[in-house]
């Protein structure tokens, strides 16, 4: 039970657990159980989204000329870049660059960041053009479903707000993993946490993956 | 008890298959394709989205099989919740309804 491996990364093996190999893969594993209950709860959201416009194929219409494409497309590129430096982050812990490994979280944080900045100016102009239902809404739309048009907004906000919100969470979890990482916490021996964050951060892009053709190119051409 | 390392190359080989499909999807969006334009976009988001889990997510070099078993029971309660949704929603209209 104490071979030469468990011995160097002795400090980092919790008391419940045989070595690091069960560790890991207990840590893996949990991981990818909270992410399907998340994949779920998105996809509830999701599948709200598609039966409306389905059933009110117009207003959404309607409402999808409302989305910024370039600003929708520019966030994906974030996202996908993101993904990159942070399994380029995973990597580094697993080779036992420190500085490389510090350089990528904070990448991929900037990424994140620069994200939420461009979705924080979408919210800003569709305060501004008053498509946010509720007592700000002033959208002049003569002619259209506007109760369906609201429903439309009021999906959006909600599962790209919930969207931001989880990577919000991740960028303040990479915050903490950068000065984790910094003080020289992971070694190759020990980098559960950047692995699982890696996961939590990859399911956050795969469902911007999702939301960018459904949210902004699907309803650009008649169909 | 270091895990299998994947080379780095074969990240930067992903990414930028993940770049040129978004090209291609957001190119996509600016041609008419009748009805084919909503399939196509979620059938390149489908694709992107593999290579994350697969790549990214290292499932394609996940040795234990429970993560396997997790992955797949995911897509399985999808499919149920949208999958068969759809199926009512998208062919109500076929055929018409006795009275009215």
């Amino acid at each position: 039970m104490h071979g030469s491996t468990e011995v160097v990364a002795g400090h980092a093996l919790e008391h419940h657990f045989a070595d690091m190999g069960q560790q890991r893969a207990a840590a893996t594993l949990g991981m990818w159980v909270f992410l399907i209950t998340e994949v779920l709860f998105f996809g509830g959201m999701i599948t709200a989204y598609l039966v409306y416009r389905v059933a009110f194929y117009d207003a959404w219409k309607v409402g999808s000329e409302h989305m910024e494409f370039w600003k929708g497309t520019i966030n994906t590129v974030l996202l996908l870049c993101s993904s990159f430096t942070m399994v380029l982050a995973v990597w580094a812990s697993q080779v036992g660059k420190k500085n490389l490994l510090v350089l990528f979280l904070c990448i991929t944080m900037l990424f994140g960041i620069g994200f939420e900045a461009v979705k924080g100016v979408e919210y800003y102009n569709h305060f501004r053009e008053g498509s946010v239902p509720g007592q700000f809404w002033h959208l002049d739309i003569e002619g259209a479903d506007v109760p369906h048009v609201q429903l439309f907004f009021v999906i959006y906000f909600v599962i790209t707000g919930f969207h931001a919100l989880h990577l919000a969470i991740g960028i303040g979890i990479l915050g903490v993993l950068a000065f984790q990482a910094w003080k020289g916490k992971f070694t190759p021996y020990y980098n559960n946490p950047i692995e699982i964050t890696g996961l939590y951060w990859h399911f956050v892009d795969i469902v911007w993956i999702f939301l960018y053709p459904l949210l902004y190119l699907i309803s650009r051409k008649h169909t | 008890m270091s895990e299998h390392v994947i080379a780095w190359k074969t990240y930067l080989w992903v990414w930028l298959a993940l770049m040129a499909l978004m090209a291609i999807t957001a190119f996509l969006s600016t041609v008419d394709l009748g009805q084919w334009n909503t399939p196509v976009a979620l059938a390149i988001g489908v694709v992107k989205a593999l290579l994350v889990v697969f790549f990214f997510m290292h499932v394609r070099y996940e040795s234990q099989k429970m993560i396997w078993a997790v992955v797949v029971a995911g897509v399985v309660w999808l499919f149920i919740m949208m999958g068969l949704t759809m199926t009512d929603m998208l062919t109500r209209t076929w055929t018409g309804v006795p009275g009215h």
